[in-house]
């Protein structure tokens, strides 16, 4: 029953299970890209908040007027403003699991699961919805 | 206390979100029932700026954690996409409900649900794997059942999977419930699919995993353009979340699937204890 196959590396010899391992792989290496670039990102808005924050005079640190818009990042980017850094940083983080979804798509079809794609494309769709819907709502 | 942007807070946020990272990422929950209180009760900061923390908390776990899972082959992803239809749509459902909806009763409500759910968990606490499950007619079709390696018991645990039409619905109430209260309600998914589809302990914690950082990426937009997120109360949550997440995930393997059951029915319980309070100072 329990077929007691390594469990480090499991290297399927069916070419589909190939498949599967390798989008398996590609989905967890995109997971952990898009983790360490927003870990990066907000780490780095950080070390330069507290560097202003810590010279001499401040540096004009306002710590309640952060960016609430996309355009608003934008803005604060192009002066600089450390906490515009770490809202970047963060909205990076926000999209991982959208990309993640995004990916799997991709990831099903490279399997020829057609069912999943579809069912995949229609929790995208519902991300995509409730995003439109939360924007033009409350 | 010391508010943000003091150095202190910082640091202090930070080595409190790797703890709840670190648990969270073990059974399947977001943080949020650790980062709420600690940032409303001990740092007096508003109940708004601390949701829109525990909202990058749930997704830092998620995708923390999600790596390790994936690669390791325990989440299973087509349970989780399947049941992430239900879910989203919830979501939706509560979002629209929530002007109408009594939210201190809801609050209530679902606290004592929690609380009755924990009977049947704590009656099956030993319980390694689920026995004479059998896969029904919608899980056939689904291709739901599948097979993880536990490095624990050293081998290679296929399962199968029953009562999705039960499990689906109980999903769906997750998502309203989400919807609604603005909670993460990674707790409903896990006694969904532990309770109801009889998924192995950690393949519904892992499962639940993945799934409530896709249904939080749904409104955390919402969270966003409302000002709810401030960066120097999220950064501290999200660095030290992300940190415990990979210490968790790569803590799970070692752990067998009763031993996260152990860890789960307690922090349950408190949810429920929190839900019951916040429903309770809402009405009173």
């Amino acid at each position: 029953m329990a077929d007691q196959q390594q469990l480090e590396t499991p290297a399927p010899a069916d070419p589909r299970d190939k498949l599967i391992r390798q989008a398996e792989l590609v989905i967890s290496n995109v997971l952990r890209g898009g983790v360490l670039l927003s870990g990066a990102i907000i780490l780095i808005g950080v070390i330069l908040f507290y560097i202003r924050y810590f010279s001499p005079g401040g540096g004009g640190t306002n710590a309640a007027n952060f960016p609430q818009s996309f355009v608003g990042v934008g803005q604060g980017l192009a002066r600089g403003d450390p906490l515009a850094i770490i809202v970047l940083g963060l909205l990076v983080l926000l999209a991982t699991p959208v990309l993640r979804v995004a990916v799997s798509i991709v990831a099903f079809g490279l399997e020829r699961d057609w069912r999943y794609v579809v069912i995949t494309s229609i929790v995208l769709a519902i991300l995509m919805i409730s995003f439109v819907l939360g924007r033009g709502g409350a | 206390m010391f508010a943000p942007p003091h150095l202190l807070f910082f640091l202090l946020v930070f080595a409190a979100s790797m703890a709840a990272g670190l648990i969270g990422s073990l059974v399947g929950l977001g943080g949020g029932v650790f980062v709420v209180p600690l940032l409303t009760l001990a740092f007096g900061l508003p109940i708004h700026e601390a949701i829109g923390a525990s909202i990058v908390s749930v997704i830092a776990t998620s995708s923390g954690a999600a790596a390790a899972y994936v690669r390791d082959r325990i989440t299973n992803l087509r349970v989780g996409m399947f049941l992430e239809i239900a879910t989203t749509l919830g979501a939706i459902t509560g979002a629209f409900l929530v002007v109408i909806a009594p939210t201190g009763v809801l609050f209530i409500v679902f606290g004592l649900v929690l609380i009755i759910s924990a009977v049947p968990l704590a009656i099956k606490i030993g319980e390694e794997l689920p026995q004479g499950v059998k896969s029904d007619r919608w899980a056939r079709t689904l291709a739901l059942a599948g097979s993880y390696p536990d490095h624990k018991l050293g081998r290679e645990v296929s399962y199968e999977v029953s009562h999705v039409p039960a499990g689906f619905s109980m999903m769906y109430v997750a998502g309203l419930i989400s919807g609604l209260l603005g909670i993460g309600s990674g707790t409903f998914k896990v006694l969904a699919m532990d309770t109801a589809m009889r998924l192995p302990m950690k393949v519904s914690t892992t499962t639940s995993n993945f799934m409530i950082g896709v249904t939080a990426a749904a409104s955390a937009g919402i969270y966003f353009e409302r000002g709810d997120i401030n960066p120097l109360v999220a950064a501290p949550v999200a660095l030290g979340v992300l940190i415990g997440a990979t210490v968790g995930a790569k803590t799970l393997a070692k752990l067998s699937n009763s031993a996260i059951r152990k860890i789960f029915i307690p922090l349950l319980v408190l949810i429920a204890v929190e839900m019951l309070i916040r429903g309770g100072s809402a009405i009173f």
